[in-house]
């Protein structure tokens, strides 16, 4: 698809001033667009044009640029980090769009991530689901070791899949019912199978599942879209631990 | 008991009771498919009355008490399913502009509660026109004869097809959607799942449709 060739795009943006605003959608056209440049970059030329003609500069989250902080979040023509599977926003290249394309952006919708401004979200509920277990509680002190707690490799696998999560919301933002189960499945899933985590499994399901219900989010209905459209290709089988995981717990319910 | 109803009332307690609900009129679909079967035996509905009225008889206790559970289950799956859909609904007051939803997920996925809905439409029908009657009061004509009678009408056999598709629809995403509800799923056994799951809802449905397509088609005595 790439030869080089500089692209003009028409984009649609939402922008809304800040969070008691309403916000709309406004067309804008960017010019020479290179195919080589991220998504983030070809929005940071459309903001050095917005800033030279004294307008307000497109709000977004971005930080690394690099897929592992979980900052960005743009709704890329109906789905989250755009058309690709498997990289966020900022690992998308122009290289995916053809010259002339209208593209549709907008911020994460769920009304447990308000819009701050424009098309960045509050994802603090994503901490405070955290806060309520997604730890370990002892302190784990040094670096322990090599081999002194033995972990089989299926675990140890298992583990770091999940724990690949980067809690940028993806999941929340592509599921019809705004479920936040992809996120809390892998924290859950993450800690559950080591010796670390393993010991607090169950109050951290009830807790985490009880923060969940309370910030507002849907419930999983295994549509998978998630799954489908995580940047880090978390897979459906953390939800089912988490339902498992609180299937367990039931006993230290009270 | 606090602890109970705080777990079935929660997110996953929901979709678990949905899940198990859903298993259950699943194999209730089959022993009705099994005794409906008996209209295409070909002998008047001689076999078909007999079964008919071992199943309607007030003495028969336990099909009775399945009866009864047949009806709370299923009362449950759709307050429940309304419900989830309600709340998972209002978890987004703003829409997208755009969704290409095609991209991540499956039609059936997306469709439940409105195949849900058009099954509950044709239940009440169904229910109206045979269970009731016959469950509680004792029709001049037999069941068979008002079977036939009913088939024989397009619209009523037209709209009974359309709601096995539908039916159809609703199964196969809603098998293989409870087991992983449940917990069971992996790489090896997931995708035997999905196909039995979408294998079951067309076989049932197929056959539950042939019924009205045989009478409409003039081949019931």
């Amino acid at each position: 698809m790439s030869n080089g060739k500089k692209m003009n795009l028409s984009l649609k943006i939402w922008r809304q001033a800040d969070k008691n605003s309403a916000g709309e959608f406004k067309d804008y056209t960017v010019n020479n667009v290179s195919p080589d440049m991220s998504f983030l970059e070809m929005l940071d030329v459309l903001n050095e044009e917005l800033i030279i003609k004294g307008e307000e500069p497109v709000a977004f989250d971005h930080d690394c640029r690099e897929g592992i902080c979980g900052s960005c979040s743009l709704y890329i023509n109906g789905r989250p980090h755009g058309p690709k599977r498997g990289v966020t926003a900022c690992q998308l290249h122009m290289r995916s769009f053809h010259d002339g394309q209208s593209i549709v952006i907008e911020p994460w919708r769920a009304n447990a991530f308000p819009v701050v401004k424009d098309l960045i979200v509050d994802r603090s509920a994503f901490d405070r689901i955290i806060t309520a277990g997604g730890f370990v509680s002892v302190n784990s002190g040094g670096a322990a070791d090599a081999n002194s707690i033995l972990i089989s490799k299926d675990d140890v696998e298992y583990a770091l899949d999940a724990s690949q999560c980067i809690g940028c919301g993806a999941c929340v933002a592509v599921c019809k019912n705004s479920s936040a189960s992809l996120f809390v499945g892998a924290k859950i899933a993450h800690l559950s199978r080591l010796p670390q985590g393993s010991p607090e499994r169950h109050k951290r399901a009830i807790n985490m599942i009880k923060q969940m219900d309370k910030e507002g989010f849907g419930s999983c209905t295994n549509t998978e879209a998630c799954a489908a459209e995580c940047p880090k290709e978390i897979s459906m089988d953390v939800i089912v631990t988490m339902r498992k995981e609180y299937m367990k717990a039931i006993k230290e319910m009270e | 008991m606090g602890w109970f109803i705080k777990f079935i009332d929660s997110s996953i307690g929901k979709k678990i009771v949905m899940a198990l609900t859903g298993l259950f009129l699943s194999i209730f679909l089959i022993a009705h498919l099994a005794g409906n079967l008996l209209l295409l035996a070909g002998d008047g509905g001689v076999k078909f009355e007999e079964y008919a009225n071992f199943m309607a008889e007030s003495g028969n206790i336990p099909v009775r008490i399945v009866e009864i559970a047949l009806f709370i289950l299923l009362i449950y799956h759709i307050i429940n399913g309304i419900r989830i859909t309600s709340i998972n609904r209002k978890a987004r007051n703003i829409k997208y502009k755009k969704v290409d939803a095609s991209a991540n997920s499956t039609f059936f996925s997306r469709f439940m509660i409105q195949s849900g809905g058009i099954i509950f439409i044709f239940l009440v029908i169904h229910l109206r026109s045979f269970f009731f009657p016959y469950r509680f009061s004792h029709p001049e004509i037999t069941m068979y004869e008002a079977v036939k009678t009913a088939f024989e009408n397009p619209l009523y056999s037209g709209f009974y097809v359309f709601a096995m598709v539908l039916l159809a629809f609703h199964l196969n995403h809603g098998v293989q959607s409870a087991f992983q509800t449940l917990g069971l799923y992996d790489k090896k056994i997931t995708p035997i799942i999905k196909k039995t799951g979408t294998a079951f809802a067309i076989i049932i449905c197929l056959a539950f449709a042939i019924i009205p397509l045989y009478f409409l088609m003039g081949m019931g005595e």
